[in-house]
């Protein structure tokens, strides 16, 4: 608010005046209006789906309105291109980052700049704004060889030199640990109290009532509310952006009789793909009647260790036990054949086909059931059966078994896959970032989803980049850093700044 | 291409059954103009192309005697085309599928018995399916594209015919031509008419095609040919395996293909010759895309295949054109066929429209 303050004279560096933009069958932003004053961190804050990416892509000329106005420093204009954008003077820093990896820090910088520049001079200038906001990065490392915290620095300090007077961040800490978040926070208020506006797009309540000056909520595709976040608790706030309170997961103790039940031994994994993670010698149990988490940031080794574990990628037979027998030389469809259930991180077009209906993907795990397979043939009337009982059990909003799963939000797929997975009626259930992508509402109802078929005697594990999430769920928790998994440590013995301390120090020395 | 479409968030269903037809109205235009040039006048040509054909018992014999090898090389190339696994290569295995069953006739001349004419189909079909095998372990072994390797020995394939027809297997008793013996009664369908050339190897085809449906949309390996192609990465989810599908694929679509070529060589042609295929295994990829890779749709392509061929030849015997102009119909349909997919997909971005939205938040 300080800082906004310092320039109550001036017009606003950004105003959008009931901006609509509609898509086939749907309205992505409806009527918005929204002002960020010069030197205003301004969060955008609303559920996956609400409508806050494409108001972003407007003001960042990749998208064009279909009605409404913008004024820049007071003044209508028309931002037709990313170009006109940055001529303007707005930066963006997209979540998946936008960086050639066989380059090195400096020449992806100067692939963004126009104009005339060499680039020892170029180079000069970069460290030299690096080392102005605390972003230390040296211009001539290669981008592969860099953590993921690095390359976001990457991208802020190609927007900075481009001297912005509007920056905007979309879901920018998804990637960081807790303590590469201070990070960022301390350069983005240091940048404000220059007088650089700041859009700042998440729906993590807490980060906003830390960082931001005035908050703008929306849901589906319309403002909800303004605040200004420090004056709201993270429930009031919640029930802005959801329309009523947070739901929370409820816990009990398993009651059974806990044996292990997914054993990996020493697995490691050489990676021929020369920016791929490698493995080393990963050791994991997981138990029947627990959730065991595995935090990390993706590409550290998440997606190999998946592959290992479901049996898209195979290693030595002893390396993974289930149920006691060794099945690391088995391919997915025998380690199904045995008890195994996962659900992918990509939805669509791995866990998943995205032209095909709910029933016909339902009969892509399902198929051993023999109601459903006799003979070689299919009964297509009786996967309809099972997929609308799917449909039914696991709240999956559809038009029924036979929409295509394309048709189907992040979130409703995402419950359909759960449900078709634990419908197998498996020992153990390993979920990849469970809730990516997903809408309050279903994250919840997935987390509660997972806890209850754990607490039924079913091993689970979670791979999930959701620090909170972990917490809220899981039993014990380990972090996967360049390719290293740690200890798991039971939740209670640890605390985010611990997971934080794992997930950064190896991830830079990846 | 990106520069000019982007794709369509709905592509519509009905638009994609009703592209075919837009192809064949293209592509009738596009011959009427052809026509005109050619200085004939269109409207006869069509008369002559599509409609005297059907104007005898004999053009209806020989209708069905195209199409019906069409039909079955088709249904198995698309089941494969399903999996995006391509095999364009039909016509060598075609080719080996006659060679395999000309060897039994050849081999059997002057014995009796019933049991000659299905071998002759038995031994078309495992040679048919095992030159299309031989590109399914190329690939799964040297990881080698399909698409050139069932081509290349397309190649392999007609040179080997030539090799017997003027070697081992030439007529002693013919005049040096590069053609095996007659084949023996018992070593050919009969014709089911008499004076008529369509003959009982139809009823293979007839009863592949709800064989084939049945397959499509009822087996379990069928579905996983299916979401092998559509989505890989869920194939290997799910536990499917990618080199059964190349192994099933590359089979399947050389048994039909060796099963036509078996049934073209103890059929109307009737001994092993170089000319024994007038280009059915390429026409049956036009006939598999234009049938939509539906069992029903590719028998009623593939008999507008049929007519494609009829009509050539009538309009080069009454009009004088050239044998080409069949071959340039055939090329025609599948070239508009592709562009009319394409727009079924994608639209033309239409930047205008963005620039005025763009004048409108400005005014």
């Amino acid at each position: 608010m300080e800082a906004s303050a310092d320039h109550s004279g001036m017009p606003p560096r950004l105003a959008l005046r009931h901006i609509t933009k509609r898509y086939p069958g749907i309205v992505a932003n409806d009527d918005v209006s929204l002002t960020v004053q010069p030197g205003e961190i301004h969060a955008v804050l609303g559920e996956n789906g609400a409508g806050k990416s494409t108001l972003m892509k407007i003001i960042y000329g990749a998208v064009q309105a279909d009605a409404g106005q913008i004024e820049w420093n007071g003044k209508p204009e028309r931002i037709a291109t990313p170009a006109a954008a940055r001529h303007l003077g707005i930066g963006m820093v997209f979540q998946h980052f936008q960086l050639f990896e066989t380059l090195s820090v400096v020449e992806n910088i100067a692939l963004a700049l126009e104009g005339h520049f060499d680039l020892k001079t170029l180079a000069g200038r970069v460290a030299e704004v690096s080392r102005k906001y605390g972003l230390p990065l040296d211009p001539q490392r290669l981008v592969h060889s860099l953590s993921v915290g690095e390359r976001q620095r990457v991208e802020i300090v190609r927007c900075l030199l481009q001297n912005p007077q509007l920056l905007i961040l979309d879901e920018p800490t998804s990637v960081l640990t807790p303590q590469a978040v201070r990070a960022l926070f301390d350069t983005l208020r240091q940048l404000a109290a220059e007088g650089v506006s700041i859009l700042y797009i998440s729906h993590k309540l807490h980060e906003i009532q830390e960082l931001c000056d005035r908050a703008t909520v929306m849901q589906a595709g319309k403002v909800t509310g303004e605040a200004e976040p420090r004056q709201e608790t993270p429930a009031s706030l919640a029930r802005m952006m959801i329309g009523r309170d947070l739901p929370v997961c409820s816990t009990s103790a398993f009651a059974g009789e806990s044996q292990p039940v997914l054993e990996v031994r020493g697995l490691s994994f050489a990676n021929p793909d020369p920016f791929g993670t490698s493995l080393h010698d990963v050791n994991l149990t997981v138990h029947s009647g627990e959730v065991v988490g595995i935090a990390g940031i993706s590409g550290n080794g998440q997606a190999e260790l998946l592959a290992a574990l479901s049996g898209e990628q195979i290693s030595a037979p002893q390396a993974i036990l289930l149920n006691g027998n060794p099945v690391g030389n088995l391919h997915a469809g025998r380690r199904r054949d045995k008890g195994l259930a996962f659900v992918p991180e990509e939805r669509l077009g791995r866990g998943a086909v995205p032209a095909m209906t709910l029933a016909q993907n339902f009969m892509l795990t399902a198929h051993r059931n023999p109601d459903l397979r006799s003979f070689g043939l299919m009964s297509r009337t009786r996967a309809r059966l099972h997929a609308a009982k799917c449909v039914e059990r696991f709240d999956v909003r559809c038009n029924g078994a036979l929409s295509a799963a394309r048709s189907l939000s992040g979130g409703n797929l995402q419950k359909f896959i759960v449900g078709r997975e634990i419908m197998q009626n498996p020992r153990v259930l390993i979920v990849a970032q469970p809730t990516w992508g997903v809408d309050v509402g279903a994250a919840a109802f997935l987390r509660q989803t997972l806890l209850d078929i754990s607490r039924s005697g079913v091993a689970v594990l979670v791979v999930s980049e959701e620090l909170e999430e972990l917490f809220e769920i899981c039993d014990r928790i380990a972090v996967l850093a360049g390719g290293r998994l740690s200890q798991p440590v039971p939740r209670e013995q640890t605390d985010a700044e611990n997971i934080g301390l794992l997930m950064g120090g190896q991830s830079q020395a990846a | 291409m990106m520069q000019l479409l982007e794709p369509r968030a709905y592509p519509s269903v009905l638009l994609r059954w009703t592209a075919p037809l837009i192809a064949i109205l293209l592509t009738l235009c596009s011959a009427a103009l052809l026509f005109l040039a050619l200085g004939k006048p269109p409207l006869q040509a069509f008369h002559v192309f599509f409609i005297e054909p059907l104007q005898t018992t004999n053009g209806w014999s020989e209708l069905l005697l195209k199409a019906s090898p069409l039909i079955l090389i088709a249904q198995g190339l698309a089941l494969g085309f399903r999996a995006r696994i391509y095999n364009i290569g039909a016509e060598g295995q075609f080719l080996i599928g006659a060679i395999c069953a000309s060897g039994v006739a050849i081999y059997t001349d002057g014995l009796e018995g019933w049991w000659i004419l299905p071998a002759m189909v038995i031994a078309g079909a495992i040679g048919g399916g095992m030159w299309g095998g031989l590109s399914a372990w190329l690939k799964t072994r040297f990881n080698a594209e399909e698409t050139l390797t069932t081509l290349m020995l397309t190649y392999v394939a007609s040179y080997l015919l030539s090799w017997l027809v003027s070697g081992p297997w030439r007529d002693p008793g013919g005049t040096n031509f590069p053609q095996s013996i007659l084949f023996a009664d018992p070593a050919m369908f009969t014709p089911l008419i008499d004076g008529l050339r369509v003959n009982g190897s139809i009823f293979i085809t007839i009863v592949a095609v709800p064989l084939f449906w049945l397959f499509v949309t009822k087996s379990f390996l069928a579905y996983q040919l299916a979401v092998g192609g559509e989505a890989p990465a869920a194939a290997r989810y799910a536990g499917f395996s990618a080199k059964y599908t190349v192994w099933v694929s590359l089979i399947v679509s050389g048994l039909t293909a060796g099963i036509a070529g078996a049934a073209e060589a103890a059929g109307p042609v009737g001994q092993l010759t170089l000319s024994l295929s007038p280009g059915y295994g390429y026409a049956a990829i036009i006939v598999a895309w234009v049938g939509r890779l539906h069992p029903v749709g590719m028998a009623l392509s593939g008999l507008l295949l049929a007519l494609i061929y009829l009509g050539g030849e009538a309009a080069q015997v009454s009009m004088q054109l050239p044998a080409a102009i069949s071959w340039l119909f055939q090329g025609m349909l599948l070239f508009f066929l592709l562009g009319s997919d394409a727009f079924v997909d994608y639209r033309l971005k239409r930047r205008r429209k963005a620039a005025g939205a763009a004048a409108e938040a400005q005014a």
